[in-house]
């Protein structure tokens, strides 16, 4: 009897831990329904998936350089850099002041789009370079990039006729493809979200269904073993970086859109806010360990917390230490699926 | 070529600096024949079949497999050419499925995704072939270790391979999972494969083999067909070398005791089980065993890292408490960490930090580090050990293994132990410096200090111990005292109690 209990609550620990994440969430939105029961509304739950959008797509390309056992501190000034020229290439024609006056008629949003994209791939595969290839650890080369990216980002902002003012005014085709909403039945669901969702659709195949994302958790999980077993170390983790970059593409084009005017700091500390959701979400910073419901998850949280915060109303200087404090145990809470005893 | 062996690896010489680790070596390997390559740690076993694989190039010498050179660049092309090999410390990624790791680097592919149900399939027939019951999907980490040496082991097999290198494949596998090895070995025999066994175990040798080749320093000693062969002339063939002046002579002498150890068991298993002995003042007591017979775990239980979960440590009759390292070092113990790169040395750091490192706090001068202190310390230690260094300034890496060694030990006295655990305290060292370091380990238990050595060497603790304690399977196996006449049959009384719990 004593001994089955024992497995019972040991089997209990267990739940809790895997669970933990959800756990985790359902409780603080609990929290802030008991508070305010206001909260409970679709209305807020849109907002906040919408808000979570963007940066989701950031963390689905951050969270494969983590599972890498590497880390990107770039992903927000690349964002910013791509989100710039993006936005330069969507200003409305009749906006006097826009910085390509030659452009008068509005271009294909397919164009901008692939400008982006280019853009994050090239400063990927220059921090996928520096880890394949110079043996720099992540953390070092794309603190470099990061600089290299914002220097971009500046110089190309500058260079507009007027001087350095934010990119804004964009042409309605491009505001209505970011922020517009599929209409179901009177109930509004922004496209924003199914952005969202189809790139995690997207990244779930690639993380589980194609030899690069099996090589990725084994290069991340253990390197020696992968190169024993014949993996190609160097193109594979240029593979994942390149993936990275058409997100971070992605992501700058849609920012861009959703916060309708670009600046030198669009996208600063982005990057810190992807890296958030994919530890929170059990992405392990020692490699080989993730999932891609688990960032999306992490993602979410980071956002609820955000904005179940400013919802109720909290002082902006509190939250921070709130939102730190959250961080901290959640992590601490899933790391120890894998801690091993001694 | 009908007739040529399967692999022919014939005067093969290899030359680190300073080392000669092949000296014309050679091996012929038969097609549908299991060949146990056998020989002391060090012998050039584990050199020979890395020139094999490609990991080191030869210096001279030639490798032909069935008849016609075959020379691999590295592992891989190895594998592509049907020669694999099971190492000792399994390559895996432990947080991956059985089956991943069974097809990594290889994968199956149906429209360009990767082919679950291909992989899942053929996992599972490799596994009816070899008999094995282990569900593909599961996580491998979670898997016992002679589960994963299946995995591997089927690994080897799914590449078709027709020469297979097994190294130490049973060193922690139980007596029924080696017969299931065994089943294993003996099928994939009738399929024609040809297998290089790496073992100490002799029983096991003459049991699964059919040729023995033995090497000793490099060199080949003997190929026997294991049939002719008893375990008595294995070890002759293997130690054959004169022993007298390998280590300094015995001028310690035991004296009251110093350590009790009482029934101590580890916290978390795999570790020590139910272990007691005593440890007299000036006595230096060996510890011997298989690979995974859980020496290391014993030492880091007593020394606080590893937690126990039974048992009572007495120093001078008192209980003393090593709740965890900082306790331990309080109390009197030092422990000599098994790898000394990864857990020993802080190597772009001086010799004077490396020597200070487990005493710091007691260098400071009003709250700050007191170099005056710390550079006398140093000296001591440089010059009591007889470490060869151009500087105390010198970053500890640049030295020798040996000086390395040396530095560390002296690191440890600093503290004044009285209890000194030491674990491989000559691994990858070259030999003129071990004999250094045994004077040393003598020159310790005649100051007093009680020494616990565990080392895979087992002529090096007969050579310097005055009591040989054997685990086996992480239990005490037998206690042999140095003094009683063994008839030079010292080695095969440690081998047998060695294979006691297995």
């Amino acid at each position: 009897m004593e001994k089955k209990k024992a497995i019972d609550s040991k089997k209990a620990g267990e739940f809790l831990l895997n669970y933990a994440l959800y756990i985790i969430l359902g409780l603080l939105i609990l929290v802030v329904i008991i508070i305010e029961p206001k909260f409970l509304s679709a209305a807020n739950f849109i907002k906040i998936l919408t808000q979570a959008s963007t940066r989701g797509i950031l963390a689905l390309g951050v969270a494969g350089m983590i599972v890498l056992a590497g880390t990107d501190l770039s992903a927000g000034r690349i964002l910013g850099c791509c989100a710039a020229v993006s936005a330069s290439l969507v200003q409305s024609i009749t906006y006097a002041s826009r910085m390509y006056p030659g452009i008068t008629k509005d271009l294909p949003l397919i164009l901008p789009l692939m400008v982006s994209i280019v853009i994050g791939i090239l400063f990927c595969a220059l921090n996928g370079f520096g880890v394949a290839k110079l043996n720099l650890h992540a953390f070092i080369v794309s603190l470099g990039t990061q600089l290299i990216a914002y220097g971009f980002t500046c110089i190309y902002i500058d260079s507009q006729a007027g001087g350095a003012q934010a990119i804004s005014t964009f042409n309605q085709k491009f505001l209505n493809a970011v922020n517009g909403s599929f209409n179901i039945f009177g109930f509004k669901l922004p496209y924003l979200i199914c952005y969202f969702a189809i790139a995690s659709i997207i990244m779930w195949v690639v993380w589980n269904k194609t030899t690069l994302g099996k090589n990725m958790f084994a290069i991340g999980g253990n390197k020696e073993a992968a190169a024993v077993s014949g993996v190609n170390i160097t193109r594979n983790i240029m593979g994942i970086y390149i993936i990275a970059g058409v997100l971070y593409g992605i992501a700058a084009f849609l920012e861009a859109g959703r916060i309708q005017s670009v600046n030198t700091s669009t996208g600063l500390n982005y990057d810190l806010d992807a890296i958030s959701g994919c530890v929170i979400g059990g992405v392990s910073f020692s490699g080989g360990v993730g999932t891609i419901p688990g960032v999306i998850i992490g993602v979410v949280i980071l956002q609820v917390i955000n904005y179940s915060l400013n919802f109720l109303g909290v002082n902006p200087y509190l939250q921070y230490i709130i939102k730190g404090i959250i961080i901290i145990i959640a992590v601490s809470i899933d790391v120890r699926k894998y801690l091993s005893k001694k | 070529m009908e007739n040529a062996p399967l692999l022919e690896m014939m005067n093969i010489n290899k030359e680190f600096p300073g080392v000669k680790a092949l000296d014309n070596a050679q091996i012929i390997l038969k097609k549908g024949t299991v060949h146990a390559l056998m020989g002391e740690n060090g012998a050039g076993k584990s050199t020979l079949m890395k020139c094999l694989f490609g990991v080191y190039k030869e210096d001279s010498g030639e490798i032909k497999i069935n008849g016609t050179e075959a020379r691999f660049d590295n592992p891989k092309q190895a594998l592509d050419n049907g020669v694999a090999m099971v190492h000792q410390e399994l390559n895996q990624v432990l947080r991956r499925s059985v089956m991943e790791n069974m097809w990594l680097g290889k994968f199956p592919k149906n429209k360009g995704l990767v082919d679950h149900k291909k992989m899942y399939d053929e996992t599972k027939k490799v596994f009816e072939q070899l008999n094995i019951n282990i569900n593909p999907k599961a996580v491998i980490g979670t898997l016992s270790v002679s589960e994963r040496q299946m995995v591997e082991i089927a690994k080897a097999v799914s590449y078709n391979a027709k020469i297979l290198v097994l190294d130490e494949p049973t060193s922690s596998l139980t007596r029924e999972e080696v017969k299931h090895l065994f089943y294993i070995i003996n099928k994939l025999r009738d399929d024609g494969v040809g297998m290089i066994y790496i073992s100490h175990k002799m029983e096991e040798i003459l049991e699964i083999s059919d040729e023995v080749t033995i090497m000793r320093d490099g060199q080949w000693v003997a190929t026997r067909d294991a049939q002719s062969l008893t375990t008595d002339e294995i070890i002759k063939l293997m130690v054959g070398r004169d022993l007298t002046n390998r280590f300094p002579p015995k001028t310690n002498t035991p004296k009251e005791v110093l350590l009790e150890v009482n029934h101590l068991t580890g916290k978390y298993m795999p570790s020590c089980i139910d272990v007691s002995f005593e440890l007299k003042k000036g006595e230096i007591l060996g510890v011997a065993g298989l690979v995974g017979s859980r020496r290391t775990e014993l030492l880091e239980t007593i020394f606080g890292i590893a937690g126990h979960s039974d048992g009572v440590i007495k120093l001078h009759g008192k209980e003393v408490d090593n709740k965890n390292s900082r306790a331990a070092i309080r109390n009197g113990f030092a422990l000599l960490t098994e790898e000394r790169r990864a857990t020993g040395i802080i190597p772009l750091q001086s010799i004077t930090f490396n020597s200070v490192l487990a005493n710091i706090s007691s260098y400071t001068n009003k709250g700050l580090l007191s170099n005056k202190k710390m550079d006398r310390d140093t000296k001591w230690v440089v010059d009591s050990m007889k470490v060869k260094t151009p500087s105390t300034k010198t970053y500890i890496k640049s030295l020798s293994g040996g000086n390395q060694q040396k530095v560390i030990i002296g690191r440890w006295l600093l503290t004044e132990p009285e209890v000194l655990l030491l674990d491989e305290p000559t691994r990858g060292i070259d030999v003129g410096a071990k004999y250094e370091i045994y004077q040393l380990i003598i020159d310790l238990a005649k100051k007093d200090k009680g020494v616990i050595v565990v080392s895979s060497e087992m002529p090096e603790l007969i050579g310097i111990c005055d009591r040989i304690l054997v685990m086996s399977n992480g239990r005490v196996a037998g206690i042999l005292d140095m003094k009683e006449d063994f008839k030079g049959q010292e080695q095969e009384e440690i081998m047998t109690l060695a294979a006691k719990y297995i």
